[in-house]
Order: structure tokens, then C-alpha cells, then sequence
């Protein structure tokens, strides 16, 4: 594409509109800081924020602009200096000592992190820009080649759905093996553990939002009735069996399928009278059930001792032993313990691996899970849902009972995950059920792709794993959520890493034509 | 013989809006039977209350075959498909468009397959699933066969060309194993080329698999050519019934579509232009509410 | 007398938390009447729009205007074009881009903006509760009579419920002649009933759907002040469960209909306080959901909406 001319009036005006807009919107809520001063609130001035705001919006927008224009010279002609400039003040401190500092006041913004995105936006214009100016030179080299439709993302993503079974093996290899990594210590496995549990979660609502195309925003509500039920039964403090006079929590074992069972029930019961109705009346319906569970769960004080919360709920037993040095509830006697039966020296690093195998395992069934189910009737059924309810009513698929399955099996995965929470926690209160937790999972999905299981492990390790090495992030991370499901929806609407792979063929990838006695028909 | 299907005083009221106003007819068993009429006349008001997707106001719908029956009037949409065995294509094709062809026919033998796979339980475990999966993928090459696209079967269902897109619609349909097809104007934007084969097709099927066509269709070559009895409906009231030649010469059906006006004196000629001329335009379709 | 005097108070109580409910939910209905489409980020606006007020209020207050009536006038208009704005954008980004892509991708852009909206206040603002004085304070004396114990119990309207009342009526003639006289108001409908043929008519489209994105922003950052003078706390929270309850009232009024959002908002209002009242305090948020699943399952249409007939 040849160079657009440029009409300065329209840009001016383009230009204008960007500072007003981004004035109005930072002006009162930025602007000013309503404080905290003892007895009251005052306020605080913050115009130099809403000014570098302004600039920041006013040249980023002239940037794209003139990129559009066909014109990138000018962009990373100016992006790149600017950039260093930011960087140099950034790094003060470092480059400079403990005089360089005050660099520090030039800068826009007063967020580090604020400066920080700032610096790598300009960045990446000037990146971008260089991109472009390479593609305009090829262009005009070969002015008959024309890229297709297909994307730069879009072969990635078909990359990684092509080798998933290879990449699948590999991460499978390194997640088993993980736990006896040299450099791996106990908070190391913690983050394991969380990161498995939100694979999980994500791989539960991958089958509820990227399968069947429904969008469950209280997907937390499912997780907290599997913890709840797991708790009430197993926990010596439950109320519950303290009602049917029994003294002995249930074993692990015994209490995942039953928490996973009631769980899938919730999600029946939830979804039963909703999934008759268009997707968007599912969506604020389950929002407000995750919360309504919270107000249950927080009230209800006689079955789930309110904000209290239950304590106790023992760790997952190994044919019967504990795993953790404990006494006998009824008797009081200290109880042999899987530690001392096999003679082992007891270790709090042992127990987390036990966990860490075991979260392992159970996400590791939701995995197959889906990619069997995908493939049989049910599952194709759910995508077809997607793509056309009506058309599926004229073949004769009973849309609200698909549905249901696809919702209550995800409630069930979301059941299995919210046991292994409360075992491993061994403590559920109604904190830790809150709409945050859903969109920290939904965001798991959508930044993964529907329907692509990798992408859900690429992304609960990018969000999950790194801020909690990270603390300092930790703060902007639900910032950081909410603006990249934006983003990413404008980008790719089907996600990030979203390739559908056929469920069956007629003909084999590679060798062309097949007879149909070998068809492809299992896989 | 009775017929597969009888529509009997068949009302349809969108408010006080009378989409369909009293309407009787019947179609048979291995026939092709054609709805006609000017736009608004109601013909996909009597596909929507046939497949379920309205509730009718007033009125029958028997079908029956082999000695069993089914009022239809009172079974949810996809319970017609799926028990009574009425299969559909839509005005507006309705493909699965990121699905591949072959799973757009696979999914049309759902309930056939669930059962196989033991409403999933036994399908997880692989156990006696793989026979029935064979099964519905011979069925679906069967069908691609006759549509001639063998060769396309693992595309994208959205990146056929129209044509093709509406023949994979009908072939989907038939993979429903249907006693009763109902084709909403599967001539609709179709070349002279593709609207013979599409004749070739529905002649076929009325042929080899025996079972009833009832169609609804603009094009009028499409129509006298292939159909064995033609219903015409103008606001929403049946005003003719017949086999082609009768309907053809029955100046009520001249009237609705060139107008009260015309002169009754016209209709050799204008019966031969018939052949040629598409609905008359007409405000208010009460087929498409908004 | 006293439970007379006492379902006068919850009464009144009721009608005020309606409106507040009832203005948020016309920006509800007035959108998925438009794009067909729940704009999941519009308890934020409501929640933006409390802070706009308090952030009004005291920038007022250290100005030095002091007569309230006057504060309450200016910072009713400030908030409602801030507001607006913020409106605007969130079309223009989460809706705008997507419109013809597949649904679930709107639904999730806009739940994102919801997700933004709320951390970028939290950041910005601080998580704490953000207390505002009573500014309207007084009231007419209506009843007086004593309650079980044998105190005294008076029951009043205060200046400020009249205040509330008085402007949710105001707002909603101005907002009927605006929709049902105007020239904005017809390209409204029309975009409503069609959105092709309204732009083969010469309507801009386009336009249409951000102005309805940005009145129904302006009415919710009214809600918003209505809750700041009634209520007078904030925090940035408060936009999610108001974000619910109103789109229970446009569900219950019928969604898509301007007359039964306000209906609906006033029954959510009556039917929270109430319950509140004499039944269970705790589980008020409880009841209302319920009653949206209740209208979900057996007159998905609501009080006033129209049949939806499905296209095929």
C-alpha cells in the first residue's frame, strides 16, 4: 500500500477528539484523588497526570495515524528516542546512583508501572513501525504477492493445535518431573500447585465457554460448592456431621466424587431454567448466582459457620494413612501416619508433592476428558450449539438438555477443583468465592483461545504463575485481566490461541484420500 | 393410500396480524409437493408451525407413516425432527460454518449416535462407538457423493461456494434419515446450471429414498418442472391445489400474481409468463417479523 | 397505627432506592433495545458515577460553594457529562469494533471493561469506603405516633426523598419527550425495528447507538449521585450488585421497554426494602435474584415487553 496522502484537517480534528475524550475520561477520576484524612476525605490534585495522559493518548494516536498513512518512518523516527529518553529516566537510579533520582521527577505519571507501560508502548510503535516499513518495501518489490487472509497468529495458533501431541508430552514430561528439579523449593511447588488448580478450573470452563459457547461469569460458584460440600464432609468441625452426629470427617476419596457430584448439581439446577434463553441472560444469571452463593455461604451460619469459615479439613489420605502427623478425633491417640508407615522422616515438602500429584492428575483428567468428549456426539453437539441453535433444533438435538450437560459437567470439573482447594487449604470461608475468582478464570480462558487446552496452560502460567513471583504486580493484575480480554477480543475474537482442529476427517492430513474401511473415525 | 402429511384449517395469528388464515392441504409419500404464492403469503409461517418453530394458533398437522402418527401441532421443534422425522433447510442457510462439511453431516446423525455411544458413558470408553461412527461416516459419503463433494469433506463449511453450501444443507437434512423434507427456496440465488442440478437432486431423493418433498420455491422452472401437486397461497389463504397443469391454468393463481386488475381475457400468455416472473414485491412480510 | 406508620417508612424508602434502580436500568433496556445486547459494564458507569458526584461535592465544597441546591445543579450536570463520556468510549471500544463478530465475543469485551472500570477506580481512588456528609438534611413531618416499646416514632418525608423524587420524574418527562418527539428519539426506533433500512434511510447509525450509550451513561451517573446524597458512601464495588439489580428491573419491567425499566426499578426497590423490612436483612440481595430467575423461567417477556419472535 502505497503512502495515503494526509489531510491536516481531518487529522487535527481526529487528534482533538482523542484529547478531549481522554481529558473527560482522566480529568475528575484521575485528577483527583479523593484521600483518606483522619475524620473525613479531602482531596488531592493529580492535573499533571491528566496532562501527561492527554500527550501520551494525542501522540500515540498521531502515531497510528501515520502509520495507517502508510508513513512509519516518522513514527519510529521519533518512538525510538522518546523511548530511551523514558528508559534513561526509569533506570536513574541505577545508570546514575543515588543522584540521578531526581530524573526521576520529569517523568509522566507517578505510577512506576505507569511509566512502565508507557515506555514499552513507545517501544513497541517504534517496533511495529519498523515492521511496517519492511513490509512496505517488500510490497513494493513484489507488487503481485498478496498476503492472504490468513494471519501471522492464525499459523501459530494452527501450529500449536498441529503439534499439540508432542507439546502436550512435553509439558506433561516437565510437570511430573518438576517437583524434583534442583532449584525448585517449597514455594516453588505452592505456585505448582495454584497453577495446576486454575489449569484445571480453566480446562472446566473451557468446556462451558469454548466448547458449548455459553458464557458462565460465576463459574466460582460451582468451585465454592464443591469446597463447601468437601469441607462439610470432611472436616471433624463440620456442622453438618456434627448435625448427624459423626465424628469422623469422610476420607478424601470419598468426598471428591460426592463434592464433584453436588457441584454438577448446582449447575443443573442453575442452569435449568436460564439455558432456554439467549446466551447474554446466562451470563448475568450466573454473574449474580457466584455472588448470591457468597451471601449464602456468609449468612447461612448454622451449615457453613458464616465468615468463620471451616477449619480442619484433613489433606487427602494415601490408602487410608494421613499425610500429615495428626490425632485421632475420636480417640485422641496420635494415629499412624503414612510418613511413619513407610518409615519416612516427616516433611512438609513431601506432602506439597503429594498435592502437586495429585492436582496433577485430576487436571490431567479434565484434559482428557474434553478431548475424548469433543469427539463423541454430546461434544460436537455443543459446538454445532454454538455455531446455530436453530439448525440444530431441525436435526433433532434437544438444545437445553445439551446444554445442560455441558454446563453441569463444568460445574462438576469446577466441584472436583474447589475439593482439592479445600483439602489443600484446609480451610474454606467465603472470602475466597468472590467474582474475581471467575474472572480470573474466564480470563484464563479467553487469553488461552476456546476451546484450545494449551493455550489455557500458556495462560494460568502467565497469569497465575507469574504474579505471584512477582508480587508487586499483584496489585494491577485485575487491571491488567480486564484490559487484555478487551484486547484480545478486538484482536481475535475467537482468542488468542483459538484453531479448531476437525473432531473427525474423511480424508488423512497427509497421505490424501483414504479408503473408507480405514477412515479416520476414533481420533 | 392417506397421506403422509394432512394440514387441516391450519391459523397462525401474530397479534391481530393473520399470517395464515384456515389452511388445508396434504402431501404424499414420495411426491414433491410445491407451496407457491407471492411474498408475504405465509409459505415459511406453514414451514415454521410444521417444523415446531411456531405454536400454530388453530388447526392439525397429522403425519403419518407406517402406522404410526404424530400430531405435530403439539411436539417441541426438535422433537418433530427427531421422533416424527421432519427435516429442514432454511431460507437463510444454516450451516455450522466453522464445523467441516463432514461434521456438519456427522452432527445431523446425533441422536443416532448418542444412543451408540451410550448417551456418552460408554462413547468415553471407546466401547462399541467406533461401528456406529463408521456407519454415520458412510452415510455422510453416501450424501457427499451425491452432492459431489467428497473431495471437500474435512473444509470449512463456510468457505463453500453458495451453491454448494445450499446442497450440503439439503444433504445435512437428509442425514436426519427424515420421512418428510421441507426445503425453504433451495433455488434461491442459484445459476440456471446449479438450479438443474439442484432438480436432479430432489428428483433423486424422491426416487431412491421415497419419502415426501415438500418445498417452498420462487423459481417457477424449479417448480413446474419437478413438483407433482402445487399449493398456492396468497395472504395466507390457500386459493389453489393441484398438479402443475391445473394450478398453471387457474386464474385465481393469475389474479394474486399479476393483480385484480389484469385482464381476464390474458391467461394463456400470461400463464406462459409465469414461468418467468418472480413474486410480486409487496410491503409488510409478516414471514419476518423484527 | 405504629405498622401503619412503619410500611409508610419502608413505603418511601422503597420508591427512593427504586428510582435509583429504575435509572440505572432505562441505560439497560435503552441499549439491548438498540444492539440487542446486556452492556455488562454499565453498573460500573452508575459506580463511576458516584465518585463523580463525590468528587464534585468536594471540589465544590473547597471552591466555596456552599448553597446546596446550586452544588446539587452543577454537579447533576457535571456528572452527567463526565459520565456521558465514559459512556461513549465504552461503545466506541468494547461494542463498536465488534459488532458483527460472534456474541460471545461483545459479552466478554465488555465484562473486561467491567473488570477494568472496577480496578481502575480501586487504583486510582483506593479500595476504602469514601463517606460523603449529609447534604440535604430536614424533611415534613408526616405522622407521629409511638412504637411497640412506647417511644415515640415519627414517620417523615424528608427534603431529600422529595428531592429524589421530584428529579427521577423530571428526568424521566424530559427523557420521554426525548424519545418520543425528537428526531434523535425516532433514528432510535428505527434503529430498533432495523438497522439496515434505518441506515439506507439516512440515520446514522452509529451515531444513534453511542447517543444511547451515552444518555443511558447520563442517567445512571444520576442514580449515582441520587445514592451519593441518599446513602453517602461509595466505594468501588458498589456498581456490581446496582449493576444487577437494575438489569433485574429492566427484566422484570421487560427488557427493551423505557416504561417498565422505571416500573421494574421501583417493584426491585419496594420488593428489597420489604423484604428487608420484615423479613430477613441478609438475604435481600438473595430475593432479588430470585425474582429474576422467577421472571426468567415463567414470563421471560416481563411486566410490559413484547413477544420475541424468533427469526428463522
Amino acid at each position: 500500500m502505497a503512502a495515503a496522502a494526509l489531510d491536516p484537517r481531518s487529522i487535527v480534528k481526529e487528534l482533538g477528539v482523542t484529547a478531549l475524550i481522554i481529558g473527560a475520561l482522566t480529568l475528575t477520576v484521575v485528577g483527583f484523588h479523593i484521600k483518606d484524612i483522619p475524620g473525613g476525605i479531602s482531596l488531592e490534585t493529580r492535573l499533571m497526570d491528566v496532562l501527561a495522559a492527554v500527550i501520551v493518548g494525542v501522540v500515540g494516536r498521531g502515531w497510528l495515524i501515520l502509520l495507517r498513512h502508510g508513513r512509519p518512518v516518522p513514527v519510529y523516527a521519533t518512538a525510538f528516542p522518546i523511548a530511551a529518553l523514558l528508559l534513561v529516566g526509569l533506570l536513574s537510579e541505577t545508570l546514575f546512583g543515588a543522584g540521578g533520582a531526581s530524573l526521576k521527577a520529569y517523568l509522566p505519571f507517578q505510577a512506576a508501572i505507569v511509566q512502565w507501560i508507557v515506555t514499552i508502548t513507545t517501544l513497541g510503535f517504534g517496533i511495529a513501525a519498523l515492521v511496517r516499513r519492511r513490509q512496505l518495501i517488500a510490497d513494493a518489490r513484489h507488487p503481485e504477492s498478496v498476503s492472504g487472509d490468513e494471519t501471522f497468529m492464525d499459523r501459530v495458533s494452527a501450529g500449536v493445535q498441529h503439534s499439540s501431541l508432542p507439546l502436550g508430552i512435553g509439558m506433561f514430561v516437565i510437570a511430573a518431573v518438576f517437583p524434583f528439579l534442583p532449584f525448585v523449593n517449597l514455594q516453588h511447588l505452592d505456585i505448582g500447585v495454584l497453577v495446576l488448580t486454575y489449569i484445571m478450573l480453566g480446562w472446566g470452563l473451557n468446556i462451558v465457554v469454548g466448547l458449548a459457547g455459553l458464557l458462565d461469569l460465576g463459574y466460582v460458584a460451582f468451585y465454592a460448592v464443591g469446597a463447601y460440600s468437601f469441607a462439610l464432609l470432611a472436616s471433624p468441625d463440620s456442622p453438618l456431621l456434627a448435625e448427624l452426629g459423626i465424628q469422623q470427617g469422610l476420607s478424601f476419596w470419598v468426598c471428591l466424587p460426592i463434592a464433584g457430584f453436588m457441584a454438577a448439581m448446582a449447575g443443573v439446577t442453575l442452569g435449568f431454567p436460564v439455558l432456554r434463553l439467549r446466551g447474554d441472560y446466562l451470563a448475568i444469571v450466573t454473574l449474580g448466582f457466584g455472588e448470591m452463593i457468597r451471601v449464602v455461604l456468609q449468612n447461612f451460619y448454622s451449615l457453613t459457620k458464616g465468615p468463620d469459615g471451616i477449619s480442619n479439613i484433613p489433606p487427602p489420605t494415601i490408602f487410608g494413612y494421613s499425610t500429615q502427623p495428626k490425632m485421632d478425633d475420636v480417640t485422641m491417640q496420635n494415629t499412624t501416619d503414612f510418613h511413619q508407615w513407610v518409615g519416612w522422616k516427616f516433611d512438609q515438602v513431601d506432602t506439597t508433592i503429594f498435592l502437586f500429584y495429585i492436582i496433577l492428575v485430576m487436571a490431567l483428567v479434565t484434559n482428557f476428558f474434553t478431548l475424548r468428549v469433543r469427539k463423541l456426539p454430546v461434544g460436537r453437539a455443543w459446538e454445532a450449539l454454538r455455531e446455530d441453535e436453530i439448525a440444530c433444533r431441525s436435526l433433532g438435538i434437544n438444545p437445553t438438555n445439551t446444554k445442560l450437560t455441558a454446563f453441569g459437567l463444568g460445574a462438576m470439573f469446577g466441584g472436583f477443583a474447589g475439593s482439592f482447594f479445600a483439602t489443600r487449604q484446609t480451610f474454606v470461608s467465603p472470602e475466597s468465592f468472590t467474582f474475581i475468582e471467575s474472572a480470573v478464570i474466564l480470563a484464563i480462558v479467553v487469553l488461552g483461545g476456546f476451546g484450545s487446552q494449551i493455550g489455557v496452560v500458556v495462560a494460568a502460567i502467565v497469569l497465575i504463575g507469574l504474579p505471584e513471583l512477582f508480587r508487586e504486580l499483584q496489585e494491577y493484575r485485575m487491571l491488567f485481566f480486564g484490559a487484555s480480554m478487551v484486547i484480545i477480543m478486538l484482536w481475535r475474537p475467537r482468542g488468542l490461541l483459538a484453531h479448531r482442529e476437525p473432531t473427525i476427517r474423511l480424508h488423512s492430513l497427509r497421505r490424501g484420500r483414504r479408503d473408507p474401511a480405514t477412515a479416520e473415525a476414533g481420533r | 393410500m392417506t397421506a403422509l402429511l394432512s394440514v387441516e384449517h391450519l391459523t397462525m395469528r401474530f397479534g391481530g396480524l393473520v399470517a395464515i388464515d384456515d389452511v388445508s392441504f396434504s402431501a404424499n409419500d414420495a411426491e414433491i409437493t410445491a407451496i407457491i404464492g407471492p411474498n408475504g403469503a405465509g409459505k415459511t409461517t406453514v414451514f415454521n408451525c410444521l417444523t415446531g418453530f411456531y405454536k400454530p394458533t388453530v388447526g392439525r398437522l397429522h403425519l403419518a407413516k407406517g402406522g404410526e402418527e404424530w400430531l405435530l401441532e403439539r411436539m417441541e421443534g426438535f422433537r418433530i425432527a427427531r421422533d416424527a422425522g421432519v427435516g429442514r433447510t432454511f431460507q437463510n442457510i444454516r450451516l455450522f460454518p466453522k464445523m467441516t462439511v463432514l461434521e456438519n453431516l456427522i452432527v445431523a446423525q446425533h441422536n443416532k449416535l448418542m444412543r451408540a455411544s451410550g448417551y456418552t458413558v460408554r462413547g468415553l470408553f471407546g466401547l462399541g462407538y467406533k461401528k456406529a461412527e463408521y456407519d454415520a461416516v458412510d452415510l455422510a459419503r453416501y450424501w457427499l457423493e451425491k452432492i459431489g463433494l467428497v473431495d471437500r469433506a474435512d473444509d470449512d463449511a463456510e468457505s463453500l461456494p453458495y451453491g454448494d453450501q445450499r446442497r450440503l444443507e439439503i444433504a445435512r437434512a437428509m442425514c436426519t434419515e427424515p420421512i418428510l423434507l421441507c426445503l425453504d427456496e433451495p433455488a434461491a440465488g442459484l445459476n440456471p446450471r446449479e438450479s438443474a442440478a439442484l432438480n436432479d437432486l430432489l428428483l433423486d431423493i424422491k426416487k431412491e429414498q421415497k419419502i415426501g418433498l415438500l418445498l417452498i420455491e420462487h423459481d417457477m422452472s424449479v417448480v413446474m418442472r419437478i413438483s407433482d401437486h402445487i399449493i398456492v397461497l396468497d395472504h395466507g389463504k390457500k386459493i389453489s391445489d393441484g398438479d402443475p397443469e391445473a394450478v398453471r391454468n387457474d386464474p385465481a393463481v393469475i389474479r394474486a400474481y399479476l393483480g385484480e386488475e389484469e385482464d381476464e381475457d390474458l391467461p394463456e400468455i400470461v400463464a406462459q409468463d409465469l414461468g418467468e416472473i418472480d413474486a410480486r414485491p409487496k410491503g409488510g412480510d409478516p414471514e419476518r417479523p423484527s | 397505627m405504629y405498622h401503619v406508620a412503619y410500611f409508610l417508612d419502608q413505603l418511601i424508602n422503597g420508591v427512593t432506592l427504586g428510582a435509583i434502580y429504575g435509572l440505572v436500568a432505562i441505560g439497560y433496556t435503552m441499549v439491548y433495545g438498540i444492539i440487542g445486547m446486556i452492556n455488562f459494564a454499565h453498573g460500573e458507569i452508575f459506580m463511576i458515577g458516584t465518585f463523580l458526584s463525590l468528587i464534585g461535592f468536594l471540589l465544590l465544597g473547597l471552591l466555596g460553594i456552599g448553597w446546596v441546591p446550586l452544588a446539587i445543579v452543577i454537579v447533576l450536570v457535571v456528572a452527567m457529562v463526565f459520565a456521558g463520556f465514559y459512556g461513549w468510549t465504552l461503545e466506541r471500544i468494547a461494542y463498536r469494533p465488534l459488532r458483527g463478530s460472534p456474541r460471545l465475543a461483545a459479552l466478554i469485551t465488555a465484562i473486561g471493561m467491567s473488570i477494568f472500570l472496577q480496578n481502575y477506580v480501586q487504583l486510582l481512588q483506593g479500595a476504602r469506603n469514601k463517606p460523603l456528609p449529609p447534604m440535604v438534611t430536614g424533611g415534613v413531618e408526616l405522622v407521629e405516633t409511638t412504637n411497640q416499646a412506647g417511644q415515640p416514632y415519627v414517620i417523615s418525608l424528608s427534603y431529600l426523598q422529595i428531592l429524589i423524587i421530584v428529579l427521577t420524574v423530571v428526568l424521566m418527562v424530559v427523557f420521554t419527550y426525548l424519545i418520543t418527539r425528537t428526531a434523535l428519539g425516532r433514528a432510535q426506533r428505527a434503529c430498533e425495528q432495523d438497522r439496515g433500512m434505518a441506515a439506507l434511510l439516512g440515520v446514522n447509525v452509529d451515531r444513534t447507538i453511542s447517543l444511547t450509550f451515552v444518555i443511558g451513561a447520563a442517567l445512571a451517573s444520576v442514580a449515582g449521585l441520587i445514592f451519593m446524597l441518599r446513602y453517602g458512601a461509595t466505594d468501588f464495588f458498589v456498581g456490581f450488585l446496582t449493576g444487577i439489580k437494575a438489569f433485574t428491573a429492566a427484566v422484570l419491567g421487560g427488557i427493551g421497554s423505557l416504561p417498565g425499566a422505571m416500573l421494574g426499578g421501583i417493584l426491585i426497590g419496594l420488593i428489597e426494602v420489604f423484604f428487608a423490612g420484615y423479613f430477613n436483612l441478609e438475604y435481600k440481595d438473595v430475593a432479588t435474584f430470585t425474582i429474576l430467575v422467577l421472571v426468567l423461567i415463567f414470563r421471560p417477556t416481563g411486566l410490559l415487553g413484547k413477544p420475541d419472535i424468533e427469526k428463522v
